[in-house]
């Protein structure tokens, strides 16, 4: 049922971890919940000069594809501006990991977990400039 | 590649080498009808199909006109369920079950509903079992059935069936249960337990895929029922149909097989079982066992393993066969509707996984299994950000989480 790419993604994750939620320049997305099945962890380190995202990481609880859909995104995301990031759409991931028709969800929710990572980032920074007055 | 382990038991189970050379004369010469009177085809056929009533009905304590075959324990189930609400209408419409039924017993009362029956559903407790005192609450002189499962496809939970026979015997109305986990695991004995119809599947106790039976008492109480098939009349009138005499001579030497083995092979897989529990129970932490202990199956384990998705689970210890009550695991995105039933949490739902052990598991095949459970459990909570949170120290009910 799963394509070669889910598999791949499933048996070697990319990028499993935590980075440290009070970085200012850590932005953390959690989507979903532990009674429908699904729960991603998404964070982004970002390089405030650039606007690029140099770091990615990710914890999933849910199925197969849940995690190798929050495994790409994490290594889709290094390298790109936020903007960039925010054009990630969650066919894209379909596309890439050949999801049958009921685990889209599973790309809607690592596409929504991109966006989380990225509004907390910029609520953090956001907050960090008003402090500054 | 190796086959996985198989520990699904419950979803089906191998066919018996002894079973399978029973059958094979009757796909071969022994080819007859066993409605043809006129030669010896069809009376070969009949003699070896009366051989195996005798052997069904033996192992439940039951005499053989009282069986009568089926495709399996759906149809079992429809034909008990819709037959008697049919038969007995002018006495009543009322109809007792049970929440953690199979979806052959509530699709039924669900469909025998939108015709204007009545029907009540008892809940369970945590455990999985009724409470006999709302059962007897519950019944009225409308109620002219009770159908009561033996033992639980997912959790293994033995209901008190007893107890349940007596009381619907004492009140007049008919009891049946679908007995197609317990018959061949557990002493079952329609007599002493007091019930009229039993449905029966021959691929879970090492038969074909394809036969069953449906138990009809014939005395004290006489059990009528309005046939669902129409045809020939054949198995008294209940059900037509050609017999499948090589399905039914396997369902009969299972059974024989059964009879003779039975207390041993329990008491062989509820030892596998309890090492299997008490390995996962001592290497894991928040792991819990779903059901009944005291009231279980010996071939039976479901239990919740925390923070881990049960299909993902599944993935990870690809060399083992279970199941999950997950919700990825089925077409509708919902958890297991039996394990709700038993107050437990939706999330813990999704981490269910059902073994389901057999006569051809050995000791070797369960401690590995064991071991696979325990290293992917351990593996995909390090992936895991609700294993991590919990660890932190985060109580997990008072997140807001952001749903989809």
């Amino acid at each position: 049922m799963y394509s070669d790419k889910v598999l791949d993604h499933y048996a070697n994750p990319r990028n499993v971890g935590s980075l440290d939620k009070s970085d200012p320049s850590v932005g953390t997305g959690m989507v979903g919940a532990p009674e429908c099945g699904d729960v991603m962890k998404l964070q982004i380190k970002v390089d405030e000069q650039q606007g690029v995202i140099v770091d990615a990481k990710f914890k999933t609880f849910g199925c197969g594809s849940a995690i190798a859909s929050s495994s790409l995104a994490t290594e889709w995301l290094k390298g790109r501006t936020l903007d960039e990031a925010l054009s990630i759409r969650n066919t894209d991931i379909v596309n890439e990991l050949s999801l049958p028709p009921v685990k889209i969800h599973c790309s809607v929710l690592a596409e929504d977990a991109i966006k989380a990572a990225i509004e907390d980032y910029r609520r953090k920074r956001a907050a960090r400039e008003d402090g500054k007055g | 590649m190796n086959k996985p382990i198989y520990l699904d038991n419950h979803a089906t189970t191998p066919v018996d080498p002894r079973v399978l050379e029973a059958m094979l004369p009757y796909f071969r010469e022994k080819f007859g009808n066993a409605a043809s009177r006129s030669h010896c085809y069809g009376w070969e056929a009949e003699q070896a199909v009366e051989r195996a009533r005798g052997q069904i009905a033996e192992l439940i304590g039951a005499s053989p006109k009282e069986i009568i075959f089926t495709s399996g324990a759906t149809e079992s189930d429809n034909l008990a369920i819709k037959g008697v609400a049919e038969m007995y209408a002018e006495r009543g419409d009322h109809i007792i079950t049970v929440a953690t039924e199979h979806k052959a017993v509530l699709d039924a009362c669900k469909r025998l509903e939108k015709q204007g029956r009545r029907v009540t559903y008892l809940p369970v407790d945590r455990e999985g079992l009724i409470d006999p005192d709302q059962l007897r609450r519950a019944i009225n002189d409308r109620t002219i059935l009770i159908s009561v499962m033996w033992a639980n496809n997912e959790i293994g939970v033995l209901q008190p069936i007893r107890e349940i026979g007596r009381m619907a015997r004492e009140r007049g109305v008919l009891f049946h249960t679908d007995a197609t986990q317990a018959v061949g695991k557990v002493p079952v004995n329609v007599e002493e337990d007091c019930v009229d119809l039993m449905s029966l599947s021959a691929h879970k106790m090492y038969g074909p895929k394809g036969v069953g039976a449906l138990y009809v008492r014939r005395k004290n109480p006489r059990v009528q029922l309005a046939a669902q098939m129409d045809g020939g009349g054949h198995e008294r009138g209940m059900r037509s149909g050609t017999l499948n005499v090589p399905g039914i001579v396997g369902f009969g030497e299972a059974c024989a097989i059964c009879a003779r083995e039975m207390a041993e092979e329990a008491r062989r897989l509820g030892a596998l079982r309890d090492r299997l529990k008490d390995r996962l129970l001592a290497e894991l932490d928040e792991v819990y066992v779903n059901g009944s202990l005291a009231h279980r199956l010996p071939n039976n384990l479901n239990m919740s393993l925390a923070y881990v998705e049960g299909e993902s689970l599944m993935m990870a210890m690809k060399d083992v066969a279970v199941s999950s009550g997950s919700a990825c695991t089925s077409a509708t995105l919902e958890p297991s509707y039996v394990l709700k039933a038993l107050g437990v949490s939706d999330d813990l739902a999704h981490t269910s996984i059902r073994f389901g052990l057999g006569r051809f598991n050995t000791a070797e095949e369960i401690e590995y299994a064991a071991g696979r459970v325990i290293e992917s459990v351990r593996r995909l909570r390090e992936l895991s950000p609700l294993y991590e949170m919990a660890k932190e120290g985060v109580d997990l009910k008072k997140v807001a989480w952001r749903r989809e």
